[in-house]
């Protein structure tokens, strides 16, 4: 039984053990994940009909769909962004000079027709939903340059020209540039004539379906040949351009791909807030807190984002409301922040999903003491090997 | 005529002053491969050390700082020590968060203590200024360009002239190899912070005399000084320091030829022209291929 040790193949009765567990698990990912889903479909009206909880929610959404999209880039690849704000607030202020430019959404300056598209007939208020995509796309031709420029560099030097683009962008608006963003006053949107606790609920559900369409993208990629080449890029660019992965190219799409993302949401949440200004649209925290539900919940994997998210999110409005006039919100969201660095710097998921191995592992090991074979001794190892190697699917 | 000299010695002078703060960051940076966000805040912080201590205890400004600068040592050494040596893997990428969050905690101590409103230093030499040519010099930007000379040539001093520079440089040139010949690298880290953070008390008492600041300044701050060691090259002192000249006198020039709104744009664009043609900035390495 020399070359089965050396090889260290896992015995057979052991991977049955292990695939059947590992079937188990994914069934028990895609019910959960259908629990979750119906679960945030109902969330509104049904669990939560107060309309400071259903704010949360929005922003929570937000920032899940935000962490998702940052990740697809900057988790997948490697390369930690930390200028996605110009995308969020590049799509926020794209929706709002359309809706002014066309007139589109209820104002109340009158205007505000309802819209036909071929044969759908949109009211007014939900008009302006309709143009966020093209917010999404206005903010990825903006990502194109940009990250032309800035993928030109590696690591630190790329992680500082991030920050430094977003200064730029939130200098141009403020500025006035080209006579779009209104300078210091801001960008007024059209105003919907929902009454609360519904006001919310449209923004919930736009937030809710970009979370979706982004989670599905941020899935495909990480199942398909074009994800395992930003991966490859992650590991060693060198040896991924060597290998054949045209790495410039995957880098910019996967930038791009993000930005459109972040593009969309800012778009929603400029109409949700009414009315934006530059250091809302454009904020320094937005590109740190991004990075970091990505970083708690996991760099990427396809869940940690949201798990860092519904955590982090939640809490920072918790103590904006509660402490917001003081410094305390600053003193205990950094603190909070600190903690989670040094404590959990795997992030969440992975950090889980070694537990878990852990725990197949022992059992695996209980059952060969039990069977009494020599060659079973080697199975223990081996699985923890396969656990945490193998599966691509991190849900 | 006047008016553009002016920009320009103004913009040399205070130049000098980030030069100080930059230095701290691309020393640190050097050294240990971590990107201090915190730094900006900490040189708030170091403006409001030289506030309170010439507020309640009259102490005058320069003299405050071999107060605060010892102190801001210490503040770094520790910081150092409880936040930074922890991070084991990725240390580049944790760092910005782990600093981040010091300078949030920073800026949120700052605001329950002097409140978020501007505070600006008074002393005989802000308000007093000196003829020069066809304009007036306040006597603080030469005041502050000369503590800047004092301190970034002891700083050369201690690089170049003693042992401990001497296995300071060793360590930013390799760190393993650094640890193989026997230097505690750790020990060099600490006192590379350390003097980092203290360079910044002084250079934020230097700051805080010509700008009015509050807790929430640092953002403008650190994104100036990223964007200043970026253009000189990561971990190069003589980068800093050219740099941040180059910064102060384009924004100087820029807001008085053309607006002041524009005055930082025009460096930015700079900045990202000159990365296009070379990506590692003016005096840095080429980055090597990651191990």
């Amino acid at each position: 039984m020399k070359t089965f040790k050396s090889l260290r193949l896992p015995a057979p009765e052991a991977v049955d053990q292990a695939g059947s567990a590992r079937v188990a698990i994914k069934i028990l990912k895609i019910v959960g994940l259908l629990a979750l889903l119906v679960v945030a479909l109902l969330f509104p009206q049904q669990l939560s009909p107060d309309t400071a909880t259903t704010g949360i929610a929005v922003y929570t959404l937000m920032f899940a769909a935000a962490a998702t999209a940052w990740n697809i880039f900057a988790g997948y690849t490697g390369y930690i962004a930390l200028g996605h704000a110009v995308f969020f607030g590049s799509g926020a202020y794209a929706l709002g000079v359309m809706c002014k430019a066309w007139h589109i959404g209820n104002s109340l300056l009158g205007g505000g027709a309802d819209l036909s598209l071929l044969f759908l007939h949109i009211p007014a208020d939900y008009a302006p939903f309709v143009l966020v995509p093209l917010a999404g796309v206005i903010a990825s031709l903006i990502a194109v340059p940009l990250g032309w420029i800035a993928l030109r560099t590696r690591r630190h030097t790329f992680i500082v020209i991030t920050i430094a683009m977003f200064f730029v962008f939130q200098l141009l608006a403020e500025n006035n540039i080209a006579n779009l963003t209104n300078g210091q006053s801001g960008l007024e949107f059209p105003i919907p004539s929902w009454t609360y606790p519904f006001f919310n609920f449209p923004f919930y559900y736009a937030m809710l379906a970009i979370l979706v369409l982004a989670l599905a993208a941020s899935w495909w990629i990480r199942h398909s040949k074009y994800g395992l080449g930003l991966l490859a890029i992650r590991d060693d660019e060198d040896r991924a351009l060597g290998l054949g992965v045209k790495t410039e190219t995957s880098k910019l799409v996967a930038f791009v791909i993000s930005a459109f993302f972040v593009g969309m949401l800012g778009g929603v949440w400029g109409y949700f807030q009414g009315s934006i200004a530059p250091p809302f649209a454009f904020d320094a925290l937005f590109d740190v807190i991004v990075a970091l539900m990505a970083f708690m919940g996991g760099l990427g994997t396809l869940a940690g984002p949201i798990v860092g998210a519904l955590i982090l999110e939640p809490t920072r409005q918790y103590f904006t409301l509660y402490y917001g006039a003081s410094g305390y919100y600053l003193i205990i969201y950094g603190a909070l922040f600190l903690v989670i660095v040094l404590l959990l710097p795997e992030g969440i998921i992975p950090t889980l999903r070694k537990w878990g191995s852990w725990w197949f592992a022992s059992r695996a090991n209980l059952k060969h003491i039990a069977s009494d074979t020599e060659e079973l001794d080697q199975a223990g190892p081996v699985v923890v090997d396969q656990a945490e190697t193998g599966e691509g699917v991190n849900l | 005529m006047t008016i553009y000299i002016e920009a320009i010695v103004t913009g040399l002078l205070s130049g000098g002053v980030y030069a100080l703060m930059a230095s701290g960051l691309t020393l640190i940076f050097g050294v240990m491969e971590i990107i201090n966000i915190a730094q900006g805040a900490l040189v708030v912080l170091g403006a409001y050390l030289s506030y309170a201590l010439q507020h309640y205890f009259h102490i005058d400004l320069f003299l405050g700082l071999l107060l605060t600068m010892p102190l801001m040592f210490v503040f770094g050494v520790l910081i150092e020590w409880a936040f930074i040596r922890p991070l084991k893997r990725e240390r580049t990428m944790f760092s910005i968060l782990v600093t981040f969050a010091i300078a949030l905690i920073i800026e949120g101590v700052l605001g329950l203590i002097f409140t978020t409103n501007l505070v600006t230093l008074h002393a005989w030499y802000i308000t007093a200024s000196i003829p020069v040519g066809g304009f007036y010099l306040p006597y603080i930007y030469v005041f502050g360009f000369a503590l800047s000379v004092i301190l970034l040539g002891g700083l050369y001093w201690l690089l170049y002239r003693t042992e401990f520079g001497k296995s300071l440089r060793a360590s930013m040139q390799n760190r393993t190899a650094a640890e193989l010949i026997g230097i505690n690298v750790e020990r060099v880290s600490a006192i590379t912070f350390g003097i980092g953070i203290a360079l910044t008390a002084a250079g934020g008492m230097a700051f805080g005399t010509t700008v009015p600041f509050n807790p929430g300044s640092s953002y403008d701050l650190i994104s100036r000084l990223l964007v200043v060691i970026v253009l000189g090259g990561m971990g190069s002192l003589r980068g800093a320091l050219v740099a941040s000249l180059a910064l102060l006198v384009i924004e100087d020039v820029t807001s008085v030829a053309w607006s002041p709104v524009w005055a930082s744009t025009v460096f930015f664009v700079l900045l990202v022209l000159l990365l296009i043609f070379r990506p590692q900035g003016l005096f840095g390495q080429r980055e090597g291929r990651k191990q």
